[in-house]
């Protein structure tokens, strides 16, 4: 079994200017990827699909949710319409 | 021409005051009249660091406020010709620099024939830190080699390509890199993220390294900055750098780990 001090001992050995080197490049990737990808467009975006859906059915200006999730592999673009209240 | 030029880190105590004192110093002793503003309104330092403290009877928001000239609040160097210094406000009122305001007294500057305006910025990304970097045409970004401030100088990168008023007018603000507190041996040993890593991940030209030294700390305690210290390792690799800065070829130094002696191999 390893020991408490062990565990130092192989940590000592251990590059941790490497781990750190190798956790700043997969978290600024990652920090970059969502600074490019949400904000630009999203706006416009849910302004025209306002604009398709008011064809059709009165919504207000807060009834459409666009959302966009990032996930490892993909994204998910998220949509929620809220249709007025029937009467 | 003048230029205006932001010191800035996002993370805190990485040697932004350090670095934009001894940056204007530099400057000045090479003959440009230089100004270095304090942003840090409410924690107003560069006062101390430069040794002036005592002097300070007007500041950056009494100028903004109409309440004192440019004039003034600035406080002229008595070691380096050239040299100015307009302290901070210690007013806790974080709504005191205005756009508006912070452009005249830049303005102003720029016609009483500043040829650097060094603006020294406050941690964080609030205020305080936005104005220092909004009029900037050039950046020093001040980083530690740990993990916590690479982060944050590569946040503060992405906000001065996105909201800086060059940014907004489609230019760009252009971007040094300077090391601190930088240690060859610990990077040898494996203990420090080196600085080719760190150009790497940030991807901003290096200015400069000033290595781990216990001049910076002597030089605050005595209010010079640590550039006119010039026996210091410290100080001269801010010479370095302020020089290279003006366009002169100056390799790096103090890069290099000592070599261990024969009884320090045996001993450790």
């Amino acid at each position: 079994m390893m020991g408490f001090f062990d565990f130092f001992r192989r940590n000592r050995k251990k590059n941790t200017a490497n781990l750190a080197r190798d956790r700043l490049q997969i978290l600024i990737a990652h920090e970059h990827a969502r600074r490019r990808g949400a904000p630009d467009y999203l706006p416009r975006m849910r302004d025209e699909i306002i604009e398709v859906i008011r064809k059709y059915v009165s919504v207000d200006d807060n009834g459409v949710n666009v959302n966009l999730e990032k996930g490892d592999d993909y994204d998910v673009l998220e949509l929620n319409i809220a249709l007025p209240d029937r009467k | 021409m003048s230029k205006v030029i932001v010191v800035t880190s996002g993370k805190g105590g990485v040697g932004k005051t350090t670095t934009s004192a001894a940056f204007a110093a530099g400057l000045a002793s090479k003959g440009y009249r230089t100004a270095v503003i304090d942003f840090d309104v409410g924690l107003r330092n560069l006062d101390l660091i430069m040794g002036v403290e005592r002097r300070v009877v007007y500041d950056f928001v009494n100028v903004i406020n109409g309440e004192a000239t440019l004039r003034q609040a600035l406080i002229k160097d008595k070691r380096v010709d050239n040299l100015f210094i307009l302290p901070a406000s210690q007013t806790r009122d974080k709504e005191a620099l205005t756009k508006e305001g912070v452009e005249s007294v830049i303005n102003e500057l720029k016609e009483d024939g500043f040829e650097y305006i060094v603006c020294d910025s406050p941690a964080g990304i609030e205020k305080g830190a936005f104005m220092a970097l909004y009029f900037a045409d050039e950046a020093i970004i001040v980083t530690n080699p740990e993990v916590s401030s690479v982060r944050d100088s590569d946040r503060i990168l992405g906000i001065l390509q996105s909201k800086s008023q060059a940014a907004i007018n489609g230019e760009t603000v252009k971007e040094h890199l300077i090391i601190t507190r930088y240690s060859p041996e610990r990077v040898n040993n494996g203990d420090m993220i080196s600085l080719e890593d760190i150009v790497n991940i940030l991807s901003v030209p290096l200015l400069g390294v000033i290595p781990e030294s216990k001049a910076v700390l002597q030089a605050s305690n005595s209010g010079v900055p640590v550039i006119m210290d010039v026996k210091s390792k410290a100080g001269q690799a801010y010479m370095d750098m302020v020089e290279r800065y003006l366009g002169e070829d100056v390799p790096h130094r103090f890069l290099d780990v000592k070599k261990k002696g024969f009884f320090k191999k045996l001993f450790g």
